[in-house]
């Protein structure tokens, strides 16, 4: 922890000083603004409002203190989703940063056609969750979707939107294959940042291709790891309401959603403004402690070389 | 331990640029080989082939009696030191010393004696917990020796190990090197662009050019019989002086300009003649076995401490030569000055392809 403490600080001393007071000031503005009126100010509102019980029709609302929290929390509706929600980001989380390293690593060695064939596997990323969401129900669909079709002809009728594990199946492959492109990127260019000298040296000491990965590929890239852990975490958790939206067609039923999803149905379906305010302010604190927590344990197994 | 043989040698990149023309050499065990010259000569490439990170385009390469075109880098039994160390960032020193030898399933008291031995000898025992971050360049640099003193391999090859080190450390860790390769007896293939690297550490220098080899040789058999001008002139610091000459009413004359006279020593007539910074003499009246002659105007005196050099030109626009002079001589700009060499030390040139005429 200290070595890596020491190292980025060292890395923060090349400072720019500046002469006068404000200027600093001045050229941090526009964040400082756009970060008070789009987080801020709205996270504040949702503390408010978290501790009323308001009227669905806005005509009042009345201080009812923690009742929202407790009233979330021993909710078994709550726990169900919470760890549904568990379980989708694990899932999403891993196996799109497993595929993307797995594509990463196979398009590194790649030597002829690198370049379109590295354009294509990015091309996902620019697709909107929504559109991501839609095209996945397609894919899906009930009766033209050429995966459930393939799953048929294994034996396994898919019902999406009906059965709980078809549905949540669709929604993790569809999020997945949405994040893969990004994670690709990034994995991509942490492998081209390896020092070509280190993996000939490498290639000398070892002369087995996967035992080489895991013991000096692997580590290198770890920090970029690292990072798009948090990326994704963070996808799996906010991110998917669009797939998730276009999945469920707007019918949640019993059907799986994860809690973003649920503020969302609480607030705005249930018309439980107070409720659904106080799920997002532990929404908050989730992601606190989460960052916290990763900051604070994975940094110090990372080596930032 | 073993011989290292390369036989017509070709590197042919795509585009058909071609790196490496048909190189042979035969590297006799224990033997310290410096492969030198400037850049993009192949020289790299020549021994990234060796050790198997780069494809042999046609050609043998063989360590001992094993033809190893298509073996392993890892099953090649060599190993090698890169220009930027390529030390594993991740690993402590003791691992990057040991992993080699993890990788082949060593017993690990076998190992732990290995490195701790290599430690002891490169003196760095004390930073065996520390990362390669945590070191100076020449420590890391003797890392990089340690890796491949424990493989205990057939060849050590070195990618121009010094070039990252000032010049201080670059001159201690040369002389290291060739102490450790002497002790340990390992055939050795050396990398290097600096023709003053190449000339200390050689038992035999290969200079080469454009992809061929221009000569083999003992660093001073190359120095005092350079193979061919561009040899002549890359091999010794100042480079040798060469002239351009024509053969006038039986004698040498230069090309263009005067004030040079010589003996005709062959049957051609033009040539290039080279004569060593060292070989020049300063004279009151040149001697009558003089092979050149040269009357010089001085131009500058560059003292270096234990000599200097006479830098002097042959009238105005005519070529300019180096001569090495004791460092308590004392020389105006503008002085005239007779110079002579003597026949032993005075080489000559084809004019057109460079080669040696002897």
């Amino acid at each position: 922890m200290r070595q890596s403490a020491v190292h980025l600080s060292g890395a923060l001393m090349k400072k720019v000083q500046f002469q006068s007071r404000t200027v600093p000031f001045l050229l941090l503005l526009p964040q400082l603004a756009i970060v008070t009126i789009f987080f801020l100010w709205p996270a504040a509102e949702a503390v408010q409002s978290s501790f009323y019980l308001e009227d669905p029709f806005g005509f009042g609302a009345t201080f009812v203190g923690m009742d929202n929290f407790t009233d979330t929390l021993t909710s078994s509706d709550y726990g169900r989703v919470a760890r549904f929600t568990g379980v989708f980001t694990f899932f999403v989380t891993f196996l799109s940063l497993g595929i993307a390293l797995l594509l990463a690593v196979k398009a590194d060695k790649v030597l002829r056609g690198a370049s379109s064939y590295k354009t294509l596997l990015m091309w996902v990323y620019a697709v909107a969750p929504p559109v991501a969401g839609l095209i996945g129900v397609l894919l899906f669909d009930q009766h033209v979707g050429p995966i459930t079709e393939f799953f048929a002809l294994l034996g396994w009728d898919m019902q999406i939107g009906v059965s709980f594990f078809d549905t949540s199946f669709a929604m993790t492959v569809t999020a997945v294959w949405k994040q893969v492109p990004v994670n690709f990127i990034f994995f991509l260019s942490g492998l081209q940042g390896i020092s070509k000298s280190v993996q000939e040296a490498a290639s000398i000491d070892c002369r087995s291709g996967f035992r080489r990965f895991w013991t000096v590929t692997f580590p290198l890239l770890a920090p970029t790891g690292f990072f798009l852990l948090i990326i994704n975490i963070t996808y799996a958790f906010f991110d998917t309401f669009g797939i998730i939206d276009v999945v469920l067609k707007g019918e949640p039923g019993n059907n799986p959603v994860t809690l973003v999803y649920k503020v969302y149905l609480d607030g705005f379906r249930g018309n439980d403004l107070g409720g659904s305010s106080a799920q997002s302010v532990i929404l908050m604190l989730l992601v606190f402690i989460l960052t916290v927590i990763q900051f604070r344990l994975i940094e110090r197994r990372v080596h930032y070389t | 331990m073993a011989t290292i043989t390369l036989d017509t040698v070709r590197k042919v990149y795509a585009g058909n640029v071609e790196a490496v023309k048909g190189v042979s050499i035969d590297i006799a065990d224990g033997e310290f080989i410096v492969l030198v010259g400037p850049s993009g000569c192949g020289k790299s490439t020549l021994l990234r082939m060796v050790a198997g990170l780069e494809d042999i385009t046609t050609g043998e390469v063989k360590i001992g009696d094993r033809l190893v075109n298509n073996v392993d880098p890892a099953d090649r039994d060599i190993a090698m030191v890169f220009q930027n160390y390529a030390l594993y960032p991740h690993m402590s020193v003791y691992n990057n010393l040991a992993y080699g030898l993890k990788n082949r399933g060593m017993a690990k008291d076998e190992i732990d004696r290995r490195v701790k031995e290599a430690a002891g000898i490169l003196e760095i025992g004390n930073f065996l917990d520390r990362r390669p971050r945590q070191l100076s360049g020449g420590q890391r640099q003797r890392v990089a020796m340690g890796r491949a003193i424990v493989r205990e391999p057939a060849a050590f090859l070195f990618d121009e190990p010094l070039s990252n080190l000032d010049a201080k450390l670059r001159v201690q860790m040369r002389v290291e090197i060739k102490r450790l390769q002497r002790s340990l007896g390992t055939t050795s293939v050396y990398v290097t662009h600096d023709q003053l690297e190449a000339m200390t550490l050689a038992d035999r220098l290969v200079v080469l050019n454009g992809g061929v080899i221009e000569q083999i040789g003992s660093p001073i058999s190359v120095y005092d019989k350079p193979a061919s001008t561009f040899v002549a002139s890359f091999i010794g610091s100042p480079a040798m002086n060469l002239l351009p000459v024509t053969v006038r009413d039986g004698g040498l004359a230069l090309t263009n300009g005067s004030g040079l006279s010589g003996k005709n020593a062959n049957g051609a007539d033009s040539y290039t003649v080279g004569v060593r910074p060292e070989h020049f003499e300063v004279v009151e009246t040149a001697s009558a076995d003089a092979a050149v002659t040269a009357d010089v105007t001085v131009n500058v005196l560059e003292p270096v401490g234990a000599e200097s050099f006479l830098y002097a030109s042959f009238g105005e626009g005519g070529p300019e030569i180096v001569v090495r002079v004791s460092s308590h001589a004392q020389y105006q700009p503008g002085q005239k000055l007779v110079l002579q060499a003597m026949p032993e030390d005075v080489h000559f040139f084809d004019a057109d392809t460079g080669k040696r005429i002897d």
